[in-house]
């Protein structure tokens, strides 16, 4: 049984619609992140799920039960918000339990309820202090404990950790990941940014729009994109897009990459035998669009040489960014820059010529009207 | 400024001391009147009638004070002002209490329970503010006939609370909108209903604006003649109305030390909230100005 059920719904403030047919589920236990860009219409499917925007059309359950038209507080939900949106007057305490007391749950169960929450958030000593005496990560902290102890049945988090500097970011991100693992709560999570959604989700809805253009895990979504929004969307740096011809090919087909500035082709990449689809055999010929993360692109070196394992190609370096962790590299391919990353050993320096090798069994093709993904 | 580097030359030696010679004479123009009126207060006729006006009293005596008190004459009776004192405090408790309490509830549904049309109602409501007192005097005359007010305490409560629910709304609606919404979102997943929103989340934090307001609305009813000499009857007259009967009394010698003493006396509620409320007063004109 799903914990959330969302069927048809359909969001119009005024002429704009913001919500187009929105339809999902979640397990309990289950932990979903929006994502999408701003104005994708996360932040409200995320305020009708709270009840703090009605609907336009459409059905939400949570279990068994219809809350399309419950207020807020007659759905067993809980909230932690961007702002943290503590009670200012309140200090850490009545702020937790402030949620119980409207619940008229009894003050030695309230008590009992705050100490169990400040304790798994380590928040303890911070019990009697006003909001303003916090840390931007206090803060945090307390948001989530309120929400924590009343044992909602579901969980929304609204960009929660957009407030806060990087560092802590990341703490907090692996903070809420092991507090989802512990207590197996049911979380629906919204974020702009893609790196949170990779790392935190059980399943991510990526958005635009109004309309959820993919729900998939983490890794379908990463290395399965249906369009092109969503593989330029998911990944830091973007994956790279780059027009090409499809072309046939020895047994198979390839692509060849267009050379924009002189014309003709810059190069022909042999596309794998094992990828090739019904649907490539009535493409040739046609332009279409190749997509390359810039982890697939290997520096060239003797191993892989010698296994002779992707397609090779020569560049020149533009823009050399090492990160530490590994180098990123820009170089011209074709008519397009790509990024490339290299591991962290990379010795490249701008203006070097580079040879590369493209993993195609990871490439993914796009057609250039429609965005959709062919293979 | 002190947080500015300045050079000490002579010449902007001599600008400062210019600058502030100008200053302090400037206020002590502007406390004049006020030394005349307590100089006047505190002397006795002869003095008055001997001496120039910023002469020092011959003896200092607070007869006129208590004359003015408890047994100068306004228009007929002679019980001084100490009844229409009490009148003014029955007036401008209630009504100030009303009108702020309806300004904070007008504030809060109009920044946190917006409805249709919620913008155009506070235009209108804006407006008010700028209705001149004279405009309405007739209306609300026959206003106060109809209710069957008129002439009563109550009447004259009922008519500061409208004419000054502008304000108040005002005052509330542009605190209130700094307030996060979310704050009032989490309140009401947290359970909470219209009314615990406003007592328990949004009351606690209106600290400023409450004092700006009450120290307004205070003021404005305190000090108002136009619709005390209207409006009140007989027995619900208050202090400034008082204060003109007396002063204009055209019968008798003119007591200039007990009319003195009799508006310092009319005067002293107003200066007293200022003194203990007026710093509150200038931060929560300017709250949310300034983050932080």
């Amino acid at each position: 049984m799903s914990a959330l059920n969302i069927r048809h719904v359909n969001k119009t403030f005024g002429s704009t619609q913001v919500l187009k047919d929105i339809s999902l589920a979640i397990d309990s236990g289950e932990f979903l992140i929006l994502v999408g860009p701003s104005g994708c219409g996360k932040s409200t499917l995320m305020n009708t799920i709270a009840g703090l925007e009605p609907v336009t059309s459409g059905e939400i359950r949570i279990g068994d039960d219809d809350v399309t038209w419950h207020t807020p507080s007659e759905r067993d939900i809980a909230m932690v918000f961007q702002s943290y949106a503590l009670y200012p007057s309140m200090n850490v305490r009545q702020n937790i339990s402030f949620g119980l007391e409207m619940r008229k749950m009894p003050k030695a169960q309230r008590e009992e309820a705050v100490s169990r929450v400040a304790e798994l958030l380590k928040i303890t000593p911070l019990l009697d202090r006003k909001p303003s005496q916090l840390s931007g990560g206090q803060r945090q902290r307390v948001a989530m404990g309120r929400a924590l102890a009343r044992e909602p049945q579901i969980y929304l988090f609204d960009e929660p950790l957009s407030n806060l500097d990087a560092k802590l970011r990341v703490e907090m991100r692996t903070e809420i990941k092991k507090l989802h693992q512990r207590l197996g709560t049911t979380i629906v999570y919204v974020t702009h940014d893609q790196i949170e959604a990779m790392t935190l989700a059980d399943r991510i809805a990526v958005m635009r729009d109004g309309e959820i253009l993919q729900l998939g895990t983490p890794h379908e979504v990463y290395n399965d994109p249906v369009d092109m929004f969503v593989a330029g969307f998911m990944g830091s740096p973007s994956m790279n897009f780059l027009p090409v011809t499809l072309v046939s090919h020895a047994s198979g087909y390839a692509l060849q990459v267009h050379d924009e500035e002189q014309g003709g082709t810059a190069l022909t990449l042999p596309w794998p035998v094992e990828r090739d689809t019904q649907e490539l055999s009535a493409r040739v010929g046609e332009r279409l669009i190749l997509g390359l993360r810039p982890e697939h692109f290997l520096e060239d070196d003797a191993i892989q040489e010698a296994s002779g394992e992707g397609a090779r190609l020569e560049v020149t370096a533009t823009v050399v960014e090492p990160t530490g962790a590994d180098t990123l590299l820009q170089a011209w391919l074709g008519g397009s820059e790509v990024t490339t990353r290299l591991g962290p050993k990379s010795r490249v320096v701008a203006g070097d010529r580079v040879v590369l090798r493209a993993d195609l069994s990871r490439a993914v093709l796009f057609d250039e009207k429609t965005q959709r993904r062919l293979a | 400024m002190a947080n500015m580097v300045r050079r000490h030359t002579t010449s902007a030696r001599l600008w400062r001391t210019g600058l502030y010679t100008l200053l302090i004479v400037a206020a002590l123009v502007y406390l004049l009147p006020l030394v005349v009126m307590l100089l006047t207060s505190l002397k006795p006729l002869d003095d008055i009638r001997a001496g120039g006006l910023l002469s020092l009293p011959s003896t200092i005596s607070f007869e006129a004070w208590s004359k003015a008190w408890g047994s100068a004459c306004t228009g007929m009776r002679c019980n001084g002002m100490s009844g229409y004192f009490l009148n003014s405090i029955a007036i401008v408790v209630p009504a100030v209490a009303i009108s702020s309490f309806v300004g904070a509830l007008n504030g809060y549904v109009l920044t946190k329970w917006r409805f249709r049309g919620a913008n155009l109602c506070f235009a209108l409501l804006l407006f008010g503010c700028f209705v001149p007192f004279q405009v309405v005097l007739m209306p609300m005359a026959r206003t106060l006939g109809w209710l069957g007010l008129a002439s009563s305490t109550s009447g004259l409560v009922l008519v500061h609370v409208v004419y000054g629910i502008a304000f108040t709304t005002l005052f509330f609606r542009n605190y209130y909108v700094s307030i996060p919404d979310e704050m009032i979102a989490a309140a009401k997943l947290d359970g909470a209903g219209f009314w615990r929103i406003f007592w328990r989340i949004l009351l606690p934090v209106s600290g400023p604006i409450i004092t700006v307001t009450v120290i307004w609305q205070f003021t404005q009813i305190w000090n108002d003649f136009l619709f005390g000499v209207s409006f009140a009857g007989f027995d619900s007259q208050p202090v400034t109305v008082a204060l003109n009967n007396m002063v204009n009394t055209s019968t008798g010698v003119k007591e200039y030390n007990v009319d003195m003493a009799a508006a310092m006396i009319a005067a002293l509620p107003t200066l007293v909230v200022y003194v203990l409320a007026g710093k509150y007063f200038v931060r929560g004109l300017t709250a949310g100005s300034v983050k932080g």
